[in-house]
């Protein structure tokens, strides 16, 4: 058993475990935030993406003690409100179907567009190939995230 | 409080309604059931804490709260959101008042079996009843209060409004409305479809917000209860085989293992209800749970498949249908016109075990304590659920309580209950709730696989170039041998879904099965067994214009023949239209001819295209929608396939929610690319061979459609269902889009043209 001190969505956790638990369970099973999903657990899906420090990561396959006093961002850390512009991308093309895998999607467009605000079609493609949709969102997806780098566009120039 | 004999003659309205929608089974739809006014609801008019529930679906509160229930599953498809807003639409709420809540699983509501495609087809009559019928009432009560003729009153956005301008909310009247008699069935009067305001109108869905925060509860998610457990299960990877023996020492050592255990085996044949037992291990958490399995050492019994492999069985199956089969249905003399044929096209087509993985496996919460059994889990049939969990706990159905959480996808897998069974059974065993859940390889490896199957397709023509004979022979085990050892052929429904029901006007058809026996637990997956057929009929056709030198579209025109609606049941005795009957659901082929040309013209059919890309052309007519659809894809030098656009026609009746059906066909789309171009389940030794995404692969971002486009046709016809229909023409026009580019025909799923 290890202590890890978590630090996700600007609140401080320390979680006694296993330390090679993988930081998608240590977040839904022990913190107990479950917008962050479980498809695959081996790296090929993308649903268990978080931000690490910012930077997008496989939940499922890093181990807890990696996060140990790092900044975790979970889906419900993006914004309380769904202020976000890419949550407000998602709405307004209405993205999900049955909605499991979009929180793994919107965090992976997110960590895009803070990268590149303006992706093409390609840098879309890269990044999200990792993500699967079996409800097939993927051509809203795309759309949402044009449509988030417009609306994040928007706030920069208004500023 | 209620007055029996309206209630009744509601109930009956209802109940023959729903006789006359559809065949399929039905408990009883008790709309109308009775006024249950809280006891606790002062006589005052508007009264904000008064609960008007004129029937089981809605409820208006004395502060105007409307409360509408979803009782069919939400797996993706927008049901949720699409049959209250039918009521809403009907009661002319305010939809920003409205609050939808998930019904339970229980006989009361009807049908909740959400599967087959058939929500909106079956349940869009008595919904608006439902709906009218509260907004009779209303009008009805605001004319007694003004002392005026209910003819003067109105139901607007929320309130009557009578013809002097004055206006009563729908709270204020909800008491009023409730000391009333239900209406009689001739005075409610259904809108006029101008008169819409939320149906075939833009609206996003009820669960939007919470799923882009995370707030979204599926059945993953559930471990609300006090001092829940994880439970996984290793099971045989044979399935249905038993147990030898196992040993847990180096398992119960894990920190977090609670308990390791058995669950018995159902034997063969395995069923599609049954879970398929194996050694549980409980723990505190998840990772505790699959350390403790990864540590359990099990010899497994080999059972009666212990020999599948699917590329002999597959081998095996494709030899069978070039001999004679089991005639399924005959029209002249097939024989004899291909004998005297000019021109013979002939193919054999496979297409190999699918298997659905919904990105949320199958898991549940189950709380078994004191004879009574309460579950929360993704499921597409909670009935079938209810009763399946009573029989396997030996419980009254009245102590099962399902609740139905979101899903997470589900594609026909989650309308079996195994998964839910096995969390009670493990609650049961450990006398806390329990939270079961699947991992990825647990799904792939333990799935009801879509079908293996195996066709070919024999199409004479004549010195006239006309077709005048068309054979065709299928080969798949059929769903019904999971459960029935000696069920080796295919059902007619099954084979009505794109083979028996073969619409075009050729004099010589003959259809024919073998038998296949079911290795492996075999259920439906999105659209059944259209996929396989509409993709061998689809590519044939294709084969077929180019022998007769005709554009593939006309070529089809061609063959469809005068408009006219076909009466199979002429043709052949085990035609089966989907549990409706066909005076009620004709199959037009007027509809059908528009669907297609309106498909050529939308898809710019014939546009030229570089070196590599083409053009697929297929159409057809599933779960009574029918589609018309075009797949361009460009190959490039590495024989990597693309698809930069795809045009979808679509006619399913009244587009109740067009904004979901253009979504569904999207997604669609992309799922059907997913198992054209990717997916595979082989056998070796009786076990799956794949185990995750890495090696069953599925469609990503840049294997999916690029673009589609979804031109829905503007209809007054009884609106069909959307969910499966957009599956299987998509197949067919990409393998023949491929040919189109390349010159290299498909023959066999997936897709490989190097
Ligand atoms: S669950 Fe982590 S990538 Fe699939
Ligand atoms: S929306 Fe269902 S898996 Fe993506």
């Amino acid at each position: 058993m290890a202590s890890v001190k978590l630090k996700i969505n600007d609140k401080n956790y320390t979680v006694e475990v296993d330390p090679k638990m993988p930081l998608l369970w240590a977040i839904r099973d022990v913190v107990g935030l479950t917008g962050t999903k479980y498809g695959c657990g081996i790296a090929q899906c993308g649903a268990c993406t978080v931000h690490l420090d910012g930077t997008p990561v496989r939940s499922c396959s890093i181990p807890v003690t990696a996060a140990n006093n790092k900044n975790i961002t979970t889906i419900e850390g993006l914004s309380t409100d769904n202020s976000h512009p890419v949550q407000q991308a998602w709405i307004q093309e209405q993205v999900p179907q049955c909605g499991y895998c979009q929180s793994g999607q919107i965090m992976a467009a997110t960590a895009l567009l803070k990268k590149n605000p303006n992706p093409t079609d390609k840098d879309i493609d890269t990044a999200m190939q990792g993500h699967i949709c079996r409800c097939g969102t993927y051509p809203r997806i795309r759309k949402a995230i044009k449509t988030a780098s417009q609306l994040m566009g928007q706030k920069a120039s208004a500023k | 409080m209620k007055a029996d004999t309206n209630e009744s003659k509601i109930f009956k309205v209802s109940r023959r309604d729903f006789v006359k929608t559809t065949s399929m089974s039905i408990s009883g739809l008790l709309l109308g059931i009775s006024f249950s006014c809280s006891d606790t609801a002062k006589k005052l008019s508007g009264n904000p804490e008064y609960v008007f529930s004129p029937n089981l679906f809605i409820t208006l509160n004395g502060n105007g709260d409307v409360t509408l229930i979803a009782h069919r599953s939400e797996m993706g498809t927008g049901i949720r959101t699409s049959l209250p807003l039918i009521m809403a639409d009907e009661m002319e709420a305010d939809w920003n008042r409205v609050k939808v809540v998930q019904a339970v699983g229980d006989e009361k509501y009807g049908d909740q079996n959400t599967d087959g495609s058939y929500s909106v087809r079956m349940f869009f009559t008595p919904l608006r009843k439902a709906g009218a019928t509260v907004r009779l009432l209303l009008e009805q009560a605001a004319a007694k209060e003004w002392d005026v003729d209910v003819s003067e009153c109105k139901a607007k956005n929320h309130e009557v409004v009578h013809s002097s301008g004055k206006t009563l909310g729908f709270g204020l009247l909800a008491e009023k409305a409730a000391a009333l008699p239900m209406p009689e069935e001739s005075s409610v009067k259904l809108k006029e479809p101008k008169d819409f305001k939320y149906i075939s109108k833009q609206s996003s869905i009820v669960d939007l917000k919470d799923i882009v925060t995370g707030k979204a509860k599926f059945g993953f998610d559930n471990n609300h209860l006090p001092n829940t457990k994880i439970a996984v299960v290793k099971r045989n990877p044979e399935p249905g085989a038993g147990l030898k023996s196992f040993i847990a020492d180096n398992a119960v050592k894990v920190p977090g293992v609670i308990k390791v255990f058995t669950l018995d085996a159902p034997g063969f044949p395995t069923t599609l209800n049954k879970p398929l037992g194996g050694v549980v291990v409980v723990a505190e958490n998840t990772w505790a749970a699959l350390e403790g399995r990864k540590a359990l050492d099990v010899t497994w019994n080999k059972g009666m498949n212990a020999d599948y492999d699917t590329k002999s069985y597959n081998n095996a199956m494709l030899k069978s249908v070039k001999t004679k089969g089991k005639v399924r249905r005959e029209n002249g003399q097939v024989d004899k016109a291909l004998a005297s044929a000019k021109k013979i096209i002939e193919a054999d087509y496979v297409v190999p075990l699918l298997s659905h993985t919904p990105m949320e496996t199958p898991c549940a919460l189950a709380h078994v304590h004191d004879n009574a059994c309460e579950v929360w889990a993704p499921v597409q049939d909670p009935q079938g659920v209810r009763k399946s969990l009573a029989e396997a706990l030996g419980m009254d159905l009245k102590n099962v309580t399902v609740n139905i959480t979101l899903l997470g996808g589900a594609f026909g897998r989650k309308s079996k209950p195994d998964f839910v069974v096995e969390a009670a059974l493990i609650s049961r065993t450990m006398g806390t709730p329990i939270k079961i859940l699947w991992t990825r390889e647990d799904d792939i490896q333990h799935d009801f696989y879509h079908f293996p199957s195996a066709q070919h397709i024999k199409v004479g023509i004549d010195e006239n170039n006309k077709v005048t004979s068309w054979l065709h022979r299928s080969a798949f085990p059929p769903i019904d041998g999971t459960s029935n050892a000696n069920a080796k052929e295919a059902s007619g429904a099954e084979l009505s879904m794109g083979m028996i029901d073969l619409p075009y006007a050729i004099e010589n058809v003959c259809c024919e099965t073998q038998e296949a026996e079911a290795k492996i637990r075999i259920g439906w997956l999105r659209s059944v067994a259209n996929i396989h057929h509409a993709y061998a009929v689809g590519c044939t056709l294709d084969e077929v214009a180019k022998a007769r030198g005709v554009d593939p579209v006309q070529n089809m025109l061609d063959l469809l023949g005068d408009d006219r609606t076909i009466d199979f049941n002429s043709l052949t005795s085990e035609f089966w239209n989907y549990s409706e009957k066909l005076e009620d659901f004709p199959w037009s082929t007027a509809r059908f001819r528009h669907v297609i040309e309106t498909a050529k013209e939308k898809s710019n059919w014939g546009k030229s295209l570089p070196k590599g890309s083409g053009q697929g052309f297929a159409a057809h007519r599933s779960f009574l929608t029918y589609v018309a659809c075009v797949v361009e894809v460009a190959v490039d030098a590495n024989n990597k396939i693309r698809i930069p656009k795809v045009d979808y026609v679509v006619d399913c009746g009244v587009p109740v929610n067009p904004e979901r059906i253009k979504a569904q066909f999207e997604g669609g789309a992309a799922f059907a690319a997913s198992l054209a171009l990717k997916s595979e389940i082989t056998v070796s030794n009786g076990a799956v061979q794949q185990s995750n995404f890495h090696n069953y692969q599925v469609g990503r971002m840049s294997d999916s459609p690029y673009e589609t486009a979804v031109h829905i046709i503007e209809s007054n016809e009884k609106p069909t269902g959307v969910g499966e229909p957009p599956v299987p023409p998509f197949i067919p026009a990409l393998c023949n889009a491929i040919y189109a580019a390349t010159g290299k025909r498909v023959r066999q799923l997936p897709v490989r043209l190097a």
